[in-house]
């Protein structure tokens, strides 16, 4: 088990980084934080899925030189992957940080408690 | 091949074309569009319905002709086609019950994007019932998010709503991280993403005994993932509010039909992805048992102490999800068999109630509280019909829709041995009287003689598109409640065939 961990020390990484953005994501009260924690979060799945799509020695899938064994290169799948990952995670990204303008607009503070406290009061007027 | 194998395909294709069309529309052409193209979608769909009832298999459907394993599918059966016809069929319904809502509480120049966004949403269910590839799942499920957020973000100048959408938007994240991380690893020990080559794999993996801590791992990373996004209880603390604090149509689209995708996925992956002994040996279905159980008691115990109407009817949507998961949960064939029908129960059941609480509000100041609610039923005597009918089915009164549900589920119950049998039968009984102890009360204030004096005297003006929703709402939960054996043939069929 510990040997693994030291041989797959990209993936055991990869894991480390998305618990802490999993975390951050959950409980940090700054909606900024958040923000950075979600793409902790989807970096570290990233870094994930690109280490295991290389394997030393080879190279990447582009033909050269006429060189057609698959041998010679390295899956292009979790490549295809991590940009449409990337694709995914800008536009949430973008999304929540246009809510987070404008709960800021609306209650001038970053702090999810008080932007619920406030929004609670608002309710009550 | 045959024209109508086509035909699913063809709708996610249209609803694609739709929403980036309804974008540059004007709200009356937009909203002619996505009601039309919802009609178009329900016919299509309907037609291969009938196709793969009467031919009684699954075909799959490629994208892109690539053969499997490196292209993309689409899987086509009864279960999916059933699913897929009656989604775009509650959705015109819900639109239509609450379009008059959508044009009051939604900024003018926002309206068109009201609909883009209801046509995305339509994608992205479709794609996630029709899916035979686990990462375009993963695609859509985000697309699902985005979508599902924006409509109860849409609504004009609502504080509340904005802080509904962030909480609602960063338990989906989670969920979806979880959901992602659990496909990445499940790739990084098949190799593969289409779902029959995994299920394979999987299965010579859980033969051979390698591996087995990641599959265990990634069993409950796609039930946690994917049950924080159906709101299964005790992951449900953002729906009330999410729900609640939308348009009237939102709040019936989410609770009826966006949730339902997450289970029907949820399914497919414990179906089709990792096989069903695999699921049954991690003992993971037991936690969804429990959960399902708790959140039947616990959504009715939290919807009895409310006093606004949507609330209310929020909370039920958990206790709801609870009846689906419970059935699932059994781990038998039965069990999911009642589960589907509850999915189809709900569906047809909670945007009616959700389009009826809209006209409610409508004839009492805009008010939700059901101190202000008193007579609203005699006021609005179609909503109060319908939120009659509504009430009555989730209670599981015998003609209406909610018994199938019941009944399937009691007798899949009976049916299976220990703990798991004594627990459902309970909780279902358990919770049907809950259900009457807030629905009942419910009706009765609608129907109270004694008005609030600033409101007393309104009478409804229902618009004829509200009419025609809420009168075909009553049928179809006749309909269900009535001929549910049909369905229970169709589900049947559709299940026979999905492993």
């Amino acid at each position: 088990m510990g040997s693994n961990l030291f041989f797959n020390y990209f993936e055991a990484t990869a894991v480390i980084v998305f618990g802490i953005g999993f975390t951050i994501l959950f409980l940090d009260r700054n909606l900024i934080k958040k923000v950075i924690g979600f793409n902790f979060m989807d970096s570290a799945i990233f870094l994930f899925l690109a280490s295991n799509g290389y394997i030393s020695g080879r190279v990447s899938p582009i033909f050269e030189d006429g060189v057609t064994a698959a041998e010679h290169y390295i899956n292009p799948v979790p490549a295809g992957l991590v940009l449409t990952g990337i694709v995914v995670s800008v536009s949430v990204t973008a999304f929540l940080l246009a809510l987070v303008v404008r709960l800021y607009l609306r209650y001038h503070t970053l702090e999810m408690d008080e932007i619920v406290a406030l929004s609670r009061k608002e309710a009550d007027e | 091949m045959n024209l109508v194998q086509n035909f699913p395909f063809f709708c996610i294709m249209l609803y694609l074309a739709g929403g980036v069309t309804c974008c540059v529309l004007t709200p009356k052409a937009s909203r002619a569009v996505c009601i039309g193209l919802n009609l178009l979608v329900t016919a299509l769909m309907a037609a291969a319905l009938a196709f793969t009832v009467r031919s009684g298999e699954s075909y799959v459907y490629l994208m892109g002709h690539f053969p499997a394993p490196w292209g993309n599918e689409i899987r086509i059966g009864p279960l999916e086609t059933l699913m897929g016809t009656a989604f775009p069929l509650v959705m015109t319904l819900t639109l239509l019950g609450g379009m008059d809502h959508i044009f009051e509480d939604v900024e003018e120049d926002k309206i068109n994007l009201y609909f883009t966004v209801v046509n995305l949403l339509m994608v992205s269910m479709l794609a996630l019932v029709l899916t035979n590839d686990i990462f375009t799942g993963y695609v859509f499920v985000e697309i699902n998010t985005i979508a599902s957020c924006a409509l109860v973000m849409l609504k004009y100048k609502s504080g509340k709503a904005l802080v509904a959408t962030t909480r609602y938007l960063i338990m989906s994240l989670l969920g979806s991280g979880l959901f992602l991380i659990g496909i990445i690893i499940l790739y990084n020990i098949t190799g593969h993403l289409l779902m029959e080559p995994m299920r394979e794999k999987i299965h010579e993996l859980y033969l051979s005994g390698n591996y087995a801590f990641p599959l265990t791992v990634t069993v409950g990373l796609f039930a946690v993932g994917l049950s924080l996004k159906s709101a299964l209880w005790p992951f449900s603390a953002w729906l009330p509010d999410a729900h609640a604090s939308a348009t009237a149509a939102s709040s019936g689209i989410l609770s009826g039909l966006v949730i339902k995708s997450y289970m029907i996925l949820l399914l497919k992956i414990f179906y089709r992805v990792l096989g069903m002994e695999v699921v049954l040996s991690t003992g993971v279905l037991n936690v969804l048992f429990v959960f399902g159980i708790g959140a039947m008691l616990f959504g009715s115990l939290h919807a009895l102490q409310e006093r606004d109407i949507k609330r209310m009817l929020a909370y039920s949507s958990v206790a709801q999800a609870g009846y689906i998961f419970a059935g699932f949960g059994l781990g038998t064939a039965e069990g999911v068999l009642a589960g589907c029908i509850q999915i189809l129960v709900h569906a047809v059941t909670k945007p009616m109630l959700f389009s009826a609480a809209g006209g409610f509000m409508t004839v009492s100041g805009g008010s939700r509280q059901f101190s202000d609610l008193h007579g609203a039923g005699r006021r609005d005597i179609l909503s109060g019909i319908a939120f009659t009918v509504g009430a009555l089915s989730m209670i599981g009164i015998p003609l209406f829709a909610g018994f199938a549900t019941k009944l399937v589920l009691t007798r899949a119950s009976l049916a299976t041995a220990g703990w798991k049998c004594v627990a459902a039968l309970s909780a279902i009984v358990l919770s049907t009287v809950l259900n009457a102890l807030y629905y009942i009360p419910a009706v009765a204030l609608l129907f109270d003689k004694r008005e609030a004096v600033h409101i007393s005297g309104v009478k409804a003006q229902p618009s004829a598109v509200y009419v025609l929703s809420l009168t075909v709402f009553m049928a179809l939960n006749f309909f269900v409640g009535l001929r549910s054996s049909l369905l229970t043939c169709i589900l049947e069929a559709g299940l026979n065939v999905f492993s």
